[in-house]
């Protein structure tokens, strides 16, 4: 159970091809949805004109006008219109002006491209420099989207002590989760008993989220809206909070067609309008003594957040947390902003706003530690938080933290000595191709930042079925990162049980509670420990009306169980989730415990670049986290080995180029990700360090393993090439020429 | 021009005809006429190999065949792979190592692998690679379906 690596358990209808993802759901009579977009980045929608040859008749048509409930998506800020009526202001080039529908796909493509929009073009802000120049303002008074100040002493008087002080700037790109399966949704709305009903089927993360959109789009009751999570095609945060959008759109078409109706991105849609990582601008400040102790840090971090709020205030908010990394430093400030563009907004992509910070932050010690003359290993193990400090907000660290420990692990296991000193060597040589050794080390904290999980309060259960086998009630999705598999391993485990007598109940909110959204590595750690609760009552419960008496075998529990049901009827057993006593937080101040607990790691990469073509190859990649009790051992290192391969992507080639505030490389041919000819095989590593608040012992895994390996491969690329200017992602074949150039010109 | 066409093709062993628009692909034949919806599309331009079958033996991106091409041919899908309840060694091998994450690749990786253990039994991990490298998959890595194509060709024999 716990511990063990069972097989994953939709694994085989996936094998199969029998797994119903979105899209192969039939559904007769269905109309296919499309979307008119702006394309022009900011100006005011003054008309939609209805090109000839096209049976507009034929047509289900819908625009902000029809909407019969509040034109807001649902979010941490309602700001984002489901749809740009006439005379209303267009704040990027891919808002949705129009629906349409039509039984015939291809009429329906053809129809998109016969309407066109009167827009009188504003000017536009388009970068981050330009949103804080404020010479246009697109939003509130100061095109702040979000602003968050974290301090702890006083920075201000070390600066001119220090025998050391180091800045640096530090830019990181937008990056697009490129999930196989693009967004797609499906709708129906009926009468029912005299009021509306709305269903959506769809690829998302957060079935409450959805739900509760559609809610406020029409205006209805809890009971009135039903939102069924289908086998999703991957997410990485993609179908956190897009979902509501398309999802809204969607049953906007089936409310005014009265039919049911798909609406299925292709890849160059999904790429051109959805949700992608948060670009960055990191400023960094350090003060060092003459040994290297850090005495101050400030971070100016700000993140492009696109034309509306969406999710950036929380993307912000861990970003800025992460900022102070895994360091112990007296004097701290922090100042974290997200600004508004005229982009299509970002939103969540793995790591949250970390990966940003941290890769300021790792490449940063590695400049100090060049620049102070001292090693980078040890620079770092003379600053790392142990047990009894306190970390940029307040927190304390409680657990037994030997980040020493695994950095060394880390260093040893990739041959760090030895391949430094031996490419100090061969890099001398004439060849094209030098090589690097890089590390990283970082944290990635688990569950909601601050005071979330008390917001949502999320609920989890267990289900008695007739057969004697439970059911798993949760909103908890399935995007292929094994949560069907270690939920059940911890509920089997609480049990005594085989986890073939746990299956997961469909993710349908008719049926399962609200556990929160699938999302911040939350799931494991925060829904699963809910999940031990429910279960222990639930056998508890069965104790206690005499079903099942201890000790029990497997088939005396079902057996229990299968009686039960048939005496009792419905049997269920919910747990909620409850704030340990010994956390607090302060959403005004950001002062307190961010997280409940953290996880903790160290990557390192060998590169090789050839100075011929200046692509760079990953020659050799370890990873070593502690992450509590390691639920399932083989899906844990799929996830480590996924996240890396992001995170290399992010670092090396992933790079979304924009014109005009719209993405021009939107297709897979242009949109580069690792294929398997370019990713080294990779040792991972668990330290496991049990966690007292997980179920088992458990930690969050899933977010962890994109934040490290951008800063290790970076540093390993200036171990190969020397000092450049290498303080950006993605560092493409180009930049890096641009950076070797700026070198061999003065 | 005809509004239609008909076809006849062999899908996993079975006889089909379809009336088709002109223009379809194998992959909407496959999806929305045989509804053998196993077979995904990911991006409709030959990039992500989520749409792979096997046409005449060959491993081709279905999202690239225009439908007439299909006529007379032998189409082999990821739900042709299994022999009833029996999984191929590779379906087998990639449900035990965790070679499918989301599984939305995985239909497709499946018919390439496939291929690929046809004609090269025992392969190596770059001839993997290379083998694959038409299939991306965002999940994974890659690392556990390297693990899963090796310990189905460890089995000794042919996937089918």
């Amino acid at each position: 159970m716990i511990g063990a690596s069972s097989i994953r358990k939709e694994g085989r209808a996936k094998v199969l091809g029998t797994a119903i993802y979105t899209d192969d759901k039939f559904m007769p009579g269905a109309l296919h949805g499309l979307t008119v977009r702006s394309e022009v980045p900011r100006g005011i929608l003054r008309a939609i004109h209805f090109g000839e040859g096209i049976p507009w008749d034929e047509f289900t048509l819908v625009t902000a006008a029809d909407i019969p409930g509040t034109n807001l998506v649902a979010s941490v800020v309602d700001d984002q219109p489901f749809l740009i009526g006439l005379g209303q202001e267009i704040t990027h080039s891919q808002q949705a002006v129009l629906l349409l529908a039509h039984a015939d796909r291809h009429l329906a493509e053809k129809a998109r491209r016969a309407v066109r929009l009167e827009i009188e073009e504003l000017p536009a802000v388009l970068d981050i420099q330009s949103s804080l120049d404020l010479q246009t303002v697109i939003y509130g008074d100061n095109n702040l989207l979000k602003e968050i100040h974290i301090a702890k002493g006083d920075p201000d008087p070390v600066w001119a002590q220090a025998a050391h002080v180091v800045e640096g700037e530090y830019r990181t790109g937008a990056q697009e989760q490129m999930y196989i399966e693009p967004n797609a949704m499906l709708s129906v709305v009926e009468p029912r008993d005299g009021a509306l009903q709305v269903t959506v089927w769809g690829s998302l993360q957060c079935p409450y989220y959805v739900h509760g959109a559609l809610r406020q789009l029409f205006g209805l009751s809890e009971k009135q809206v039903r939102v069924v999570a289908m086998e999703m095609g991957g997410a990485f945060g993609g179908k956190e909070d897009y979902p509501s959008v398309n999802g809204g759109h969607a049953a906007l078409l089936a409310w005014k067609s009265g039919r049911p109706v798909r609406l299925i991105y292709d890849r160059e849609e999904d790429l051109a309008c959805t949700t992608k990582r948060h670009p960055s601008r990191t400023r960094l400040r350090t003060a060092f003594d003459a040994e290297g102790t850090l005495l101050a840090l400030e971070a100016d971090f700000i993140l492009d957040g696109g034309a509306y709020a969406t999710l950036s205030p929380v993307v912000l908010s861990r970003g800025a947390v992460h900022a102070a990394s895994v360091y112990r430093c007296p004097h701290v400030r922090i100042h974290a902003r997200a600004v508004a563009t005229n982009t299509p907004p970002p939103g969540a992509f793995r790591g949250f706003g970390a990966p940003q910070s941290l890769f300021a932050m790792e490449r940063h010690l590695d400049i100090c530690a060049r620049k102070l003359g001292l090693d980078a290993v040890e620079l770092r193990r003379k600053n790392f938080l142990h047990m009894g400090d306190t970390m940029a907000t307040g927190q304390v660290i409680r657990e037994d933290l030997d980040l020493g420990g695994i950095m060394d692990r880390a260093l040893a296991a990739i041959g760090y000595r030895d391949k430094r000193a031996a490419f100090a060597l061969t890099n001398q040589e004439d060849g094209p191709i030098k090589r690097g050794v890089g590390f990283s080390v970082f944290m990635h904290g688990c569950g909601f930042t601050g005071n979330g999980e008390s917001h949502v309060a999320s609920v989890a259960g267990v289900e008695g079925l007739a057969d004697g086998t439970v059911a798993v009630l949760a909103a908890s999705t399935e995007m292929g990162q094994g949560k069907n598999t270690v939920f059940a391993q911890i509920v089997a485990e609480t049990l005594q049980v085989p986890v073939e007598q746990v299956e997961t109940a469909e993710v349908d909110t008719d049926h399962v509670p609200n556990s929160g959204p699938t999302v911040a590595s939350r799931s494991t750690m925060m829904v699963g420990r809910i999940l031990e609760d429910a279960a222990s009552g639930f056998k508890q419960a069965l104790v206690q009306q005499g079903f099942l008496v201890e000790p029990y075998t497997p088939e005396s529990f079902r057996a229990a169980v299968a009686k039960a049901v048939a005496t009792l009827g419905t049997l269920r057993c919910y747990g909620q989730y409850h704030r340990p006593p010994n956390i607090s937080w302060n959403d005004v101040t950001y002062q307190g415990d961010a997280y409940p607990t953290y996880s903790w790691a160290c990557y390192a990469a060998e590169v090789a670049v050839d100075l011929d073509t200046f692509e760079v190859k990953v020659a050799d990649f370890v990873a070593v986290q502690e992450v509590g009790r390691v639920v399932n051992p083989t899906l844990a290192a799929g996830q480590i080995e996924g996240g890396v391969a992001q995170g290399i992507g992010w670092g090396l080639w992933e790079e979304v180029t924009m014109q005009r505030g719209r993405m021009v490389n939107n297709q897979m041919t242009n949109y580069i990700i690792p294929t398997a000819m370019d990713l080294p095989r990779m040792q991972v590593i668990f330290l496991e360090n049990a966690h007292v608040g997980g179920p088992g012992g458990a930690k969050g895994i899933g977010e962890l393993p994109m934040d490290g390996p951008a800063p290790a491969v970076v540093n390993a690329l200036e171990n190969a090439l020397g000092a450049l200017r290498l303080d950006e992602v993605p560092m493409t074949p180009d930049r890096l020429l641009d950076r070797c150039e700026e070198v061999s010109h003065g | 021009m005809a509004d239609r066409i008909d076809l006849t093709l062999k899908v996993n062993g079975a006889d089909h005809r379809v009336s088709v628009p002109p223009f379809a692909r194998l992959l909407d034949v496959l999806r929305e006429d045989l509804r053998l919806t196993g077979t995904k599309e990911g991006c409709g331009e030959g990039e992500c190999g989520a749409c792979t079958v096997l046409l005449n033996g060959r491993v081709v991106n279905s999202c690239l065949v225009p439908a007439v091409q299909a006529q007379g041919a032998l189409v082999v899908t990821v739900e042709g792979l299994a022999e009833g309840e029996n999984l191929s060694s590779l379906q087998a091998a990639f449900l035990t190592h965790n070679g499918a994450q989301c599984g939305f690749c995985t239909p497709g990786m499946l018919l390439s692998a496939t291929d690929l253990i046809n004609r090269c039994p025992h392969p190596s991990d770059d001839q993997i690679r290379d083998g694959l490298s038409g299939n991306l998959c965002r999940c994974t890595g890659y690392a556990k379906i390297l693990d899963s194509v090796h310990a189905a060709a460890a089995e000794g024999r042919a996937a089918r």
